[in-house]
């Protein structure tokens, strides 16, 4: 077998491991089901009736229609920077000693690691999407557009689980980086179109908030679900996207070979 | 089959090894013996590709562990003192899956595995997850682990630290039986009683060097031969068998007036302990226990290094 069919192999070797656990400690999901069907319900009933979001609700102008990008934006995020929490958890224990002593690929526990966070970011935006559609989310942008747009979520939350990779190498305690990341990715969410309209931003945030990947990603995200054509951030967003992921790939991978071979 | 040579390597201020030197011959274990923080971990960390040492070279079976890692991985198995499981698979999953990363094809894993387990009696525990195990399960696990691959060369550190004397007994069974497999072994421990046991040949390291390299006999013989050892019922029977002693052996007797022990050196049995209890019986000493004792590994531990064995303060890596 070749060099990559080696590397394909262990990282799905390294993925059905993850998967297992996941099979056997279900709660490793309430990040990417419980917490996105509780944020759709809490920001569509809540904020839903006192927000006006124009044309950028789509067809209906109405606020779900808004919001879902946002959530599923959120989400993805999230669960992908959360990779370097479960890292964090593995770096902690013997198995990696285990790993870095076989002949295996070594990068295949990062790559097993991005990939399966792929699969948990796949699962949450198929749950949103039924929970969104019950409460009035109307993706009108049909099946391209609508799989594109799942397309450039997924690419986002890859590109930040490699993030993660790279913080989850550097931190000492899975704890350390989840106080990091609470501080470091909600600013990033609600300073951004996320939730709401950047236009009532003051004019300084806005400049941050309408430039920065996440209102990038969001808005990519919506045009295509919804349908419109407000933003013309799809190339935009899949630019930062690779742009992260250029960087973080190799920087996660280096920084994890200098953690494990002290 | 492995050899090191002047490895350094340091730990900010901590010199964990100081020009380590050494060699193993194929089929032997060799046992490195020392404290805690003597740099025993470190060693093995370092021809098991987990580290790489600042200064030195280091071979395993033929092959530079530092241009070659991945290549000396497949030569390798690797069981430590701190179980590298995982602890949410069960015990056969574990071992299926470190066989398939040493690239043994599948279905030969799954044998391999189940005849593992089956010869560390772990089969009835093999589908259970690793959580529930005991810690003599998961050492003989781990060692498992270390053998899906039939690796020529093995690592143990310290395989036997914080087991219970009868997991100790079989891991120590499991290890003998490698060696008398062909198998070469290295295996660290601070338990002068595993290297006597076990080791074809014991590496005595102190603060990152090699101090005392030999067989247990010729350890031994370094700290001086056999002695005739007496304990006597009280203790004003101690005067008396020492003038007893020191006509029978040579040079001066040692007292221990805690443990009423009165012991000397002896160059030869013959006829020793009989005239031994005659001339007590006669001087009037009632005797306890009487024999020749042999210097054990503590006392050549203490000798080599001027303090105990165990009691020294904890450098971790």
């Amino acid at each position: 077998m070749s060099g990559l069919g080696w590397w394909l192999r262990d990282s799905w070797e390294m993925v059905r491991r993850n998967l297992i656990h996941i099979k056997r400690t279900p709660e490793l999901l309430l990040d990417v089901t419980l917490s996105p069907i509780m944020f759709v319900l809490l920001f569509s009933f809540v904020f839903g009736g006192a927000i006006s979001v124009g044309s950028e609700g789509g067809q209906d102008a109405s606020y779900i229609n808004f919001l879902m990008a946002g959530i599923f934006v959120q989400t993805v995020a999230f669960a992908g920077i959360y990779t370097g929490v479960l890292l964090a958890n593995d770096l902690q224990k013997g198995m990696i000693d285990r790993f870095r002593s076989l002949p295996m690929s070594q990068s295949s526990v990062l790559t097993g690691r991005t990939l399966t966070d792929l699969m948990r970011a796949t699962l949450a935006i198929a749950i949103m999407w039924v929970v969104g559609m019950l409460v009035g989310f109307r993706p009108e942008g049909g099946i391209g557009g609508n799989l594109a747009a799942v397309a450039i979520m997924l690419l986002f939350g890859f590109a930040l689980s490699w993030v993660g990779v790279a913080a989850g190498a550097l931190v000492r305690t899975p704890e350390a980086l989840q106080g990091i990341i609470f501080a470091a990715v909600f600013p990033l969410t609600f300073v951004s179109s996320a939730f709401v309209p950047t236009d009532t931003m003051p004019g300084w945030m806005r400049i941050f908030a309408e430039n920065q990947p996440m209102t990038l990603v969001v808005n990519a995200v919506r045009d295509l679900t919804l349908g419109t054509n407000l933003y013309a951030a799809e190339v935009p967003s899949v630019i930062w996207s690779v742009a992260i992921l250029v960087v973080s790939f190799p920087l996660g991978l280096w920084l994890y070979n200098r953690r494990t071979t002290q | 089959m492995i050899e090191a040579v002047g490895l350094h390597k340091s730990f900010g201020e901590t010199h964990a090894l100081a020009g380590l030197d050494f060699d193993v011959k194929e089929g032997t274990i060799l046992c490195m013996l020392g404290p805690n923080g003597a740099g025993k971990t470190t060693a093995v960390r370092i021809l098991t590709t987990l580290t790489r040492p600042d200064s030195g070279s280091a071979t395993v079976a033929g092959i530079d562990v530092l241009r070659h890692p991945a290549e000396v991985r497949a030569k390798i198995g690797v069981a430590g003192q701190y179980a590298a499981l995982d602890e949410i698979l069960t015990g056969r999953e574990n071992l299926q899956m470190v066989g398939r990363l040493y690239r043994v094809d599948a279905a030969a894993a799954k044998k391999r595995a189940d005849d593992l387990l089956a010869h560390f009696e772990l089969t009835d525990a093999a589908d259970r997850t690793v959580k529930t195990y005991s810690g003599g399960m998961r050492r003989r696990l781990d060692l498992g682990a270390a053998l899906m691959a039939q690796p020529p060369v093995i690592f143990l550190d310290e395989p036997t630290t914080g087991l219970d004397p009868k997991g100790r007994l079989s891991m120590w069974d499991l290890i003998a039986d490698l060696a008398r497999g062909g198998t070469t072994v290295l295996m660290t421990t601070q338990y002068l009683e595993e290297a006597d046991r076990l080791a074809d040949d014991i590496a005595v390291i102190d603060h990152g060097r090699v101090i005392a390299r030999g067989t247990a006999d010729e350890l031994k013989r370094q700290v001086g031969g056999e002695r005739l050892e007496v304990i006597v019922s009280d203790t004003p029977g101690l005067a008396a068998a020492r003038r007893v002693l020191e006509a029978l052996g040579e040079g001066p007797a040692r007292v221990d007036e805690d443990d009423r022990r009165v012991s000397v050196a002896v160059a030869s049995h013959d006829g020793v302990l009989t005239r031994a209890i005659r001339e007590l019986d006669s001087a009037g000493v009632h005797v306890d226990d009487i024999g020749f004792r042999r210097p054990t590994l503590d006392e050549v531990f203490l000798s080599l290094t001027g303090r105990p064995a165990e009691e020294t303060p904890e450098i971790t890596q």
